[in-house]
């Protein structure tokens, strides 16, 4: 059974799940990873190259392009014109409009600094990128970035690389609620696949996710339990939950009791 | 003349293009982009613009991120 696709700016993306290519052991492990998570869309970052070593390995030698999707981000960007000058450079570096904005305000927790954010957005926007920021799990910033442009809004489950899990599940609900024309993907937090299944379950369009996958024991086995984990909420998501009550409701018939 | 490439001075020889230097450095002009004092450098242009002495340039490439 299928469920459907993540739709983003017009553009059909199989999978729900995103994955990030970093802090994996080796390139041939993250290339497995990304295999066995589905992933049709996968993050990179842009940096400097390393003068000291000449060519040499590439990240994209081990990312399959014809079938994932390059999402270039601005990760480590802490002004609106850090951010959108490595946009630039990611959409040249790509040759694809795609960026996952980031522009971070506190180096401790890595929440996004929402006024650089925004300003960066509009600017992108105007430039013609297709701009998936990562937002706080705040309704009032979400449709901001929405009403400025944002192909989609990508408010944080917890902080990056914290493996904690929805640590705020009413806001989440609230932002789902109210935020219905573009899509909203969930990026950063997941620690493992419950984490994913529940996001999914409380209706999110997709989720990224990067240290869940890439910091297990078994990054290859934790990217597929992801998959089966962001399907599973998803179908959950679409089959509609029951609702849930305080006292017991009999799943066998009251009538015929042998007495 | 000196060139800044990657916030470090370097010696480069005169009117050496974009594409040469990549070539120097053994890099794919197809993986890597070019920021040229502060503007993005298009792909078509690296073999047409020749570098000048206090040219600042910022050369990128993807690595993993999330």
């Amino acid at each position: 059974m299928q469920t459907g696709t993540l739709t983003i700016a017009g553009r059909s993306y199989p999978s729900r799940l995103i994955v990030g290519t970093g802090k994996y052991p080796d390139f041939d492990i993250m290339r497995r990873a990304i295999e066995a998570s589905g992933a049709s869309m996968v993050t990179v970052a842009v940096r400097r190259v390393d003068l000291s070593r000449r060519g040499g390995e590439s990240l994209l030698d081990f990312i399959d392009t014809t079938r994932v999707t390059l999402l270039p981000n601005t990760a480590g960007c802490y002004t609106a014109d850090e951010a959108v000058r490595t946009a630039r450079l990611g959409r040249e570096a790509g040759l694809s409009d795609l960026v996952k904005l980031e522009v971070i305000g506190d180096e401790k927790t890595l929440f996004p600094d929402n006024e650089g954010l925004l300003q960066a957005t509009r600017i992108l926007v105007k430039e013609g990128f297709t701009v998936l920021p990562y937002t706080n799990d705040d309704l009032v910033v979400a449709k901001r970035l929405r009403d400025a442009g944002a192909a989609a809004v990508m408010p944080l489950a917890a902080p990056i690389g914290s493996g904690l899990g929805i640590q705020n599940p009413a806001n989440l609900r609230i932002l789902l609620e109210e935020i219905r024309d573009v899509p909203v993907i969930v990026d950063a937090g997941v620690g493992t696949a419950s984490d994913a299944a529940i996001v999914m379950e409380t209706g999110a369009d997709g989720v990224l996710m990067n240290t869940g996958i890439a910091g297990a024991d078994d990054p290859v086995k934790m990217a597929r339990a992801m998959q089966l984990a962001v399907q599973a909420g998803r179908l959950a998501f679409e089959a509609g939950r029951i609702p849930k009550k305080l006292h017991a409701r009999a799943s066998s018939p009251l009538e015929g009791i042998v007495r | 003349m000196t060139i800044v490439l990657n916030g470090e001075d370097r010696e480069a020889p005169p009117d050496i293009t974009v594409l040469a230097l990549l070539e120097t450095l053994d890099y794919a002009p197809g993986r890597v982009a070019v920021e040229l004092n502060g503007d993005v450098l298009r792909r078509v242009d690296f073999g047409r613009r020749t570098l000048r002495d206090g040219d600042r340039i910022e050369l990128v490439q993807f690595v993993g991120g999330g």
